[in-house]
C-alpha cells in the first residue's frame, strides 16, 4: 500500500492506496505554526488499525520551504559570489552577508581571472565571526568549469558545517537565479533537516519504516536523503501533488487543462499526453525568480470563498479571503454562496447564502438569481481567461532554430480537468459556458495527496562535450571526462542516459520506473578558428519525465 | 533593483540550424556565445526588458523595399524571412510603445542588400532595415527616418536603397573603402540629385579606435540628426569594428559600443555584421542591450582589453578630424546642392556595376531618375545579371508627387517585354507592386 500526504494552506489531505484504488482518506487542519504535528497527526489518522508493515511507499508533499520564503523565517547565511564581466553583481545581493569577489570564468568555462586565496580567507573570518554556519559560493558561468567554487569550497570547508555549489542547482545558465537558488537551499537546509529527521524518527517509532520520499515542485519525488543537498526543491509542491493527480484522467496523444480551484486561488497547468508541462528555466513567482525545476503553473486569485464587492456598480471577486462563505457561518458574500443560492451546491445554511448574495444584487440593482449566476458566471470567465493568456503566452514563447520556428509544438487543449472542492459545479458550468470537453476529477478533495502517493522519480542532466578542449561535462553531477575528436551524438547520448540513470537510482527512482526518458534540448556546433574547423561543441539536456509510477492504473480503475 | 529605466524590447534569433556554409563567418554559432552570456546574466528576466518572437516577414513585405530577382521566394530562405520578421516585430512594439525602444539580434543580416536583389552579397540576401522601414512607413506614416549604420563595413545596400529618398538620412561609418570590401562608402557618395547629402558616407581609417569613433558620434552624427529632427532613429548595429574581429581592422571594444547606443539613444537597433564570435559579441550585444534599457554597463569589459594596447595615433585622429568638417560641409550645403542638381521634370542617368561575392553574380545597372523639388523622384533600374537576369525596377517614392507617378506609370508601360525578362513596378503611394 502506498500513502500520499498533502499540505495544503487549510487542509492538509492523507490517503491510502491499495491495488484497490483509495483505501482511506483523512483531513487534518493544517497549523503552519506546527507543520511537524499537522503532517503527525495526518499519519496518525491514516495509520489507525493499519499494519504500517504494509505500507511501500510514503510521499510527503509540505510546505515548509514556501513559509519560510513568504514568512521571511529562512536562516542567515553567507553568499559568496565571483562575476568577472558583466552585471554589477550588488544588483543580486541576498541579505547582508554577500560579498563579491575576484575571480572570472568565460562563457567557453576558461579563467579569465584567478581566485584570489586571501580574500576569500578573510571573508571566512567575517562570515564565523557573524555566527554564521551555511555558506553558499557561486561563480558565473561555474556550469561550463565550477572549479572556482570547488577551490573557495576547499578553503571554507573547515569553518561552516556545509558549504553549498552554484554548479550543483542546475545546468542551466542564469547567474541571478543560481544565486538565488543556491542561498534558498543554503538558508532552508537546518529547518528542513531538523523537520523531516524528526518526522522520519516519528514514523518509525509508529513502525513506519519505508523510506520516505518528497514531492518536488517538479511533480517528482525524490529521496530524504537526496533532498538534503536541495531542500528548496521542495518549494511549491502543494501545486504539483495535484496537477499529479489529475494525470490519471488525461487524454492521451492530447493536450489538457488543469484547474485546481481552491478558497482563494485558482491554479493552472497544462499536461500534453499525460505529461505535465514545465517551466523552461526554473519557478518564477514574481519578483522571485530561480533554477528549480517547476511544473509550470501559474494562480489566479479567486476561488470559493473569494469576497465579493461591487465598487462603482461592477462586481468584483477576491483577490482576498475573509473565511468561509456565508453559508458556512463567514462574514461576507462569496462564489461558493452564489452556487448555494443557485441549488448546484447542496451544503451549509442556505437562508445566509440568500442573504449575503442578496446584499450584490441590491448593489448592483438585479434579482438574486441573476445575481448568484452572474457571480458564477464571472468566476469561470475570470479563470478562463487567464488559462486562455497562458496558453498564447506558451505558444508565442521565443525559439532560436528556424526548425523549431516552423515545426514548434503548440498547445492546443481538448480537455479540461478540474479539481479541488467545487470542482464537480464548476466542471459543468465550465463546459455549458466554452464547450469544451470538461471533467472534475473524481475525489477531486484528495486529487493532490493521490497525485503525491503517486509521482514517480524525475531528474534531468545537462551534458556539454566540446572536441576542441576535448572533454565532456555535467558539473551539475561532478562529472567530467576526456574525449576524443570523434566524440559523437551517440556517445553524447549513451553518456547522458548512463548518468540520468545514476541520478535517478541515487534520488530514490525504483528501477521499473526508469523508462520514461526524453532528450529536451539538443545542439552540435562547429567550433571555427581562422576559417577551419577546430572541433565540435554538443549540448543535451535529457530528463525523466514527471509522471505516475507503473502500475497506477490498476490502482485507479 | 535592477530594473530598466525604461522598457526595452527585443528579438533574438541566433537560426541556429541556418549557415551559408558550415566555415562561412556567417554560420550557425555565430550568436551562440552571445545567448550564452545574456542568458547567464538573466537578462532576459529584468524587470522592463521584454522579449519577442519573431515572425516570417512576407513577399510583400519585402516588395515595399526591394527587387527580387526573379522573385522573393528564389533568394531567400526562411532564415531571411525570420530576421526580416524579427524586426517587424520590434517596429511593431516601438512604435505601438509597448517599449520605448527596441533591438532586433537576428540574423543572416541585410545591409548589402540593395534595391535590386539577384542574390547573397556580403552575407544578405535582403536588406532587413530597408524591409522594416517601409514597413514602418505604410504602417505607421512616420514621415522622417534616420538610419546609422555603424557596422564596419559600408551599408552600401542601405545606401543603394535611400540613395534617392530625402526623407530617410542614411549616415554609415565605416573602414575605409580602399581597405575593405566592398570598397565604396567615400564621402562624396552623398546620395541621389533630389537627395543630396540625405546620404552621408563616413570612412574611418584601419586601426580607428573608441575615441576616434565616438568623436565622429560626438561631431557629425549628432549635430546632423539634431539639424535633420527624424521621427525615428535606427542603428545598423554591426559589432565588427571590434579589435578582436577577424574580417577588420578596427579598435572599438564593448565599452565603446555601449556609450555609442547611449549618445545615439536609437528607437531600434538591428544587428548586423560581428564576427568575433567568442571575444567581442557577447561584451557588445549584452553592453547595447544593457545601453537601451538604461542599465549600468560599466562592468561589461572584455576579459582582455587594454585601452593602452588600442590606443589611435594621432595621424589617425587628425584623418578623422579632416574627414568629419569634410562630411558636415557637405551636410551644410545640402539643401544648395539639391538646388543645383538639376531641372525639374528632366531625366538623368547613372550606371553602377555591382559585384555580389556570396553569389558570384555580376550585375550592370543603368538607372535614370526624374528630377523633382515636390518628391524624392521615381526612377526606373535597368539590370542585367550575369548569370541571371536582365531586368527593369520601377520606384515611385512613397511620397511622390503626381507627376512623378504618372512618369512612373509610363516608364513601366513603355518597357518591353522582349528586352527584358522581368518588368516590376513598385508603386509606394498606393501600396502595390505589379510585375510583366
Ligand atoms: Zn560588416
Ligand atoms: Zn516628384
Amino acid at each position: 500500500m502506498i500513502i500520499g500526504l498533502d499540505v495544503g494552506g487549510t487542509h492538509t489531505y492523507a490517503v491510502l492506496l491499495s491495488d484497490k484504488g483509495v483505501e482511506k482518506s483523512v483531513q487534518v487542519s493544517t497549523d503552519h505554526a506546527d507543520l511537524f504535528n499537522t503532517v503527525l497527526s495526518g499519519f496518525t489518522r491514516l495509520l489507525e488499525s493499519i499494519d504500517p508493515a504494509r505500507i511501500e511507499r510514503a510521499v510527503i508533499s509540505t510546505t515548509l520551504t514556501t513559509n519560510a520564503i513568504i514568512q521571511q523565517t529562512m536562516e542567515p547565511v553567507g553568499m559568496i559570489v565571483s562575476a568577472g564581466p558583466g552585471i554589477d553583481p550588488e544588483f543580486f545581493r541576498t541579505g547582508e552577508h554577500y560579498y563579491a569577489v575576484s575571480g572570472s570564468i568565460n562563457h567557453r568555462g576558461r579563467e579569465k581571472a584567478p581566485v584570489n586565496e586571501i580574500q576569500i580567507q578573510d571573508i571566512a573570518k567575517k562570515l564565523v565571526d557573524a555566527g554564521l554556519e551555511y555558506v553558499g559560493v557561486v561563480s558565473k558561468f561555474c556550469v561550463r568549469n565550477p572549479s572556482h567554487e570547488i577551490l573557495i569550497k576547499r578553503i571554507l570547508n573547515k569553518y561552516f558545517k556545509k558549504v553549498f555549489l552554484g554548479h550543483h542547482v542546475s545546468g542551466n545558465l542564469n547567474f541571478p537565479r543560481r544565486i538565488a537558488t543556491t542561498h534558498l537551499n543554503a538558508a532552508v537546509f537546518s529547518l528542513h533537516k531538523s523537520f523531516f529527521e524528526a518526522v522520519k524518527k516519528s514514523l518509525a517509532e509508529k513502525g513506519l519504516t519505508v523510506p520516505i520520499r518528497i514531492l518536488k515542485a517538479d511533480g517528482g519525488t525524490m529521496s530524504l536523503e537526496a533532498s538534503m543537498h536541495f531542500p528548496g526543491q521542495t518549494v511549491l509542491s502543494g501545486p504539483a501533488a495535484s496537477i499529479m493527480g489529475a494525470i490519471p484522467y488525461a487524454p492521451e496523444a492530447q493536450d489538457a487543462i488543469v484547474l485546481d480551484i481552491g478558497g482563494t486561488t485558482t491554479d493552472i497547468a497544462f499536461l500534453v499526453d499525460k505529461a505535465p508541462l514545465l517551466e523552461p528555466v526554473g519557478i518564477q513567482r514574481g519578483r522571485y525568480k530561480s533554477l528549480i525545476r517547476s511544473l509550470r503553473t501559474d494562480s489566479k486569485g479567486i476561488g470559493g470563498d473569494s469576497v465579493l464587492r461591487v465598487k462603482d456598480g461592477n462586481l468584483t471577486i477576491g483577490p482576498d479571503r475573509q473565511g468561509p462563505a456565508m453559508a458556512f457561518g463567514g462574514p461576507l458574500p462569496t462564489p461558493t454562496d452564489a452556487m448555494i443560492v443557485l441549488n448546484v451546491m447542496d451544503t451549509g445554511d442556505r437562508d445566509k447564502a440568500v442573504a449575503g448574495i442578496e446584499t450584490i444584487a441590491r448593489e448592483l440593482g438585479l434579482s438574486i438569481e441573476d445575481t448568484a449566476e452572474k457571480v458564477f458566471k464571472t468566476c469561470c470567465t475570470i479563470i478562463l481567461k487567464k488559462t486562455f493568456e497562458m496558453i498564447d503566452q506558451i505558444n508565442s514563447q521565443p525559439v532560436y532554430t528556424v526548425h523549431d520556428f516552423l515545426e514548434g509544438y503548440k498547445l492546443s487543449p481538448q480537455k479540461i480537468l478540474v479539481l479541488g472542492g467545487p470542482a464537480p459545479y464548476f466542471a459543468q458550468k465550465i463546459e455549458d459556458l466554452y464547450q469544451i470537453d470538461t471533467l472534475a476529477v473524481p475525489n477531486s478533495a484528495v486529487a493532490n495527496a493521490v497525485g503525491a502517493a503517486l509521482a514517480r522519480t524525475t531528474c534531468e542532466v545537462s551534458l556539454y562535450a566540446d572536441t576542441e578542449q576535448g572533454i565532456v561535462t555535467a558539473h551539475e553531477e561532478d562529472f567530467a571526462e576526456p574525449i576524443s575528436k570523434t566524440f559523437s551524438e551517440d556517445d553524447l547520448m549513451e553518456t547522458a542516459y548512463t548518468l540520468l540513470k545514476e541520478k535517478a537510482i541515487n534520488s530514490g527512482a525504483d528501477p521499473e520506473n526508469l523508462e520514461e526518458v526524453e532528450v529536451v534540448e539538443y545542439q552540435k556546433f562547429n567550433i571555427i578558428r581562422n576559417f577551419s574547423p577546430r572541433g565540435k561543441i554538443f549540448r543535451t539536456k535529457m530528463q525523466l519525465k514527471p509522471g505516475l509510477i507503473k502500475g497506477y492504473e490498476t490502482m485507479l480503475h | 533593483m535592477l530594473k530598466a529605466l525604461h522598457k526595452t524590447g527585443l528579438v533574438f534569433f541566433p537560426a541556429f540550424d541556418w549557415a551559408i556554409d558550415p566555415t562561412h563567418p556567417e554560420r550557425e554559432e555565430r550568436l551562440l556565445y552571445t545567448q550564452d552570456q545574456v542568458t547567464e546574466e538573466g537578462v532576459f528576466d529584468i524587470p522592463g526588458i521584454i522579449e519577442y518572437k519573431p515572425m516570417l516577414a512576407t513577399a510583400e513585405d519585402i516588395q515595399r523595399a526591394q527587387f527580387c530577382v526573379p522573385d522573393e521566394a528564389s533568394i531567400t530562405t526562411e532564415s531571411h524571412l525570420i530576421s526580416a520578421g524579427g524586426a517587424k516585430v520590434i517596429a511593431d512594439a516601438v512604435l505601438n510603445k509597448e517599449v520605448k525602444n527596441g533591438f532586433a539580434l537576428i540574423r543572416p543580416p541585410g545591409h548589402h542588400s540593395m534595391r535590386v536583389s539577384h542574390g547573397g552579397r556580403g552575407f544578405c540576401h535582403i536588406n532587413i532595415e530597408a524591409i522594416m522601414v517601409e514597413y514602418i512607413r505604410s504602417r505607421y506614416g512616420v514621415k522622417r527616418i534616420a538610419i546609422v549604420d555603424t557596422d564596419c563595413h559600408h551599408g552600401d545596400g542601405t545606401d543603394n536603397i535611400f540613395w534617392h529618398d530625402p526623407d530617410v538620412l542614411f549616415i554609415s561609418l565605416h573602414q575605409d573603402g580602399r581597405t575593405m570590401f566592398p570598397g565604396t562608402g567615400f564621402p562624396g557618395e552623398l546620395g541621389g540629385p533630389n537627395a543630396k547629402a540625405s546620404n552621408l558616407n563616413i570612412p574611418l581609417p584601419p586601426g580607428t579606435s573608441t575615441e576616434g569613433y565616438l568623436y565622429v558620434i560626438n561631431h557629425c552624427v549628432l549635430p546632423v540628426l539634431n539639424e535633420f529632427k527624424p521621427d525615428l532613429v535606427i542603428n545598423s548595429a554591426g559589432q565588427d569594428n571590434h579589435y578582436t574581429d577577424p574580417l577588420t581592422n578596427m579598435n572599438f571594444c564593448a565599452q565603446g559600443y555601449a556609450q555609442l547606443t547611449s549618445l545615439l539613444k536609437p528607437d531600434i537597433a538591428v544587428l548586423e555584421g560581428g564576427y568575433a564570435i567568442e571575444g567581442a559579441l557577447p561584451y557588445v550585444n549584452l553592453g547595447i542591450i544593457l545601453a537601451m534599457a538604461g542599465i549600468d554597463y560599466s562592468g561589461v569589459v572584455e576579459p582582455d582589453y587594454n585601452p593602452e594596447k588600442l590606443k589611435q595615433s594621432v595621424s589617425i585622429t587628425d584623418k578623422i578630424k579632416k574627414t568629419t568638417d569634410q562630411i558636415n560641409n557637405y551636410w551644410a550645403q545640402r539643401f544648395e546642392m539639391r538646388e543645383a542638381a538639376g531641372t525639374p521634370g528632366e531625366i538623368q542617368m547613372r550606371h553602377k556595376e555591382i559585384f555580389y561575392d556570396t553569389d558570384n553574380i555580376f550585375e550592370r545597372q543603368k538607372e535614370r531618375i526624374r528630377i523633382c523639388k515636390d518628391c524624392g523622384g521615381c526612377f526606373e533600374i535597368d539590370s542585367q545579371a550575369t548569370p541571371g537576369f536582365h531586368i527593369l525596377g520601377v520606384h515611385i517614392p512613397i511620397n511622390a508627387c503626381p507627376a512623378c507617378i504618372e512618369k512612373g506609370y509610363e516608364f513601366f508601360d513603355k518597357a518591353s517585354k522582349e528586352k527584358f525578362d522581368h518588368v516590376f513596378l513598385m508603386d509606394r503611394p498606393k501600396g502595390a507592386y505589379h510585375r510583366k
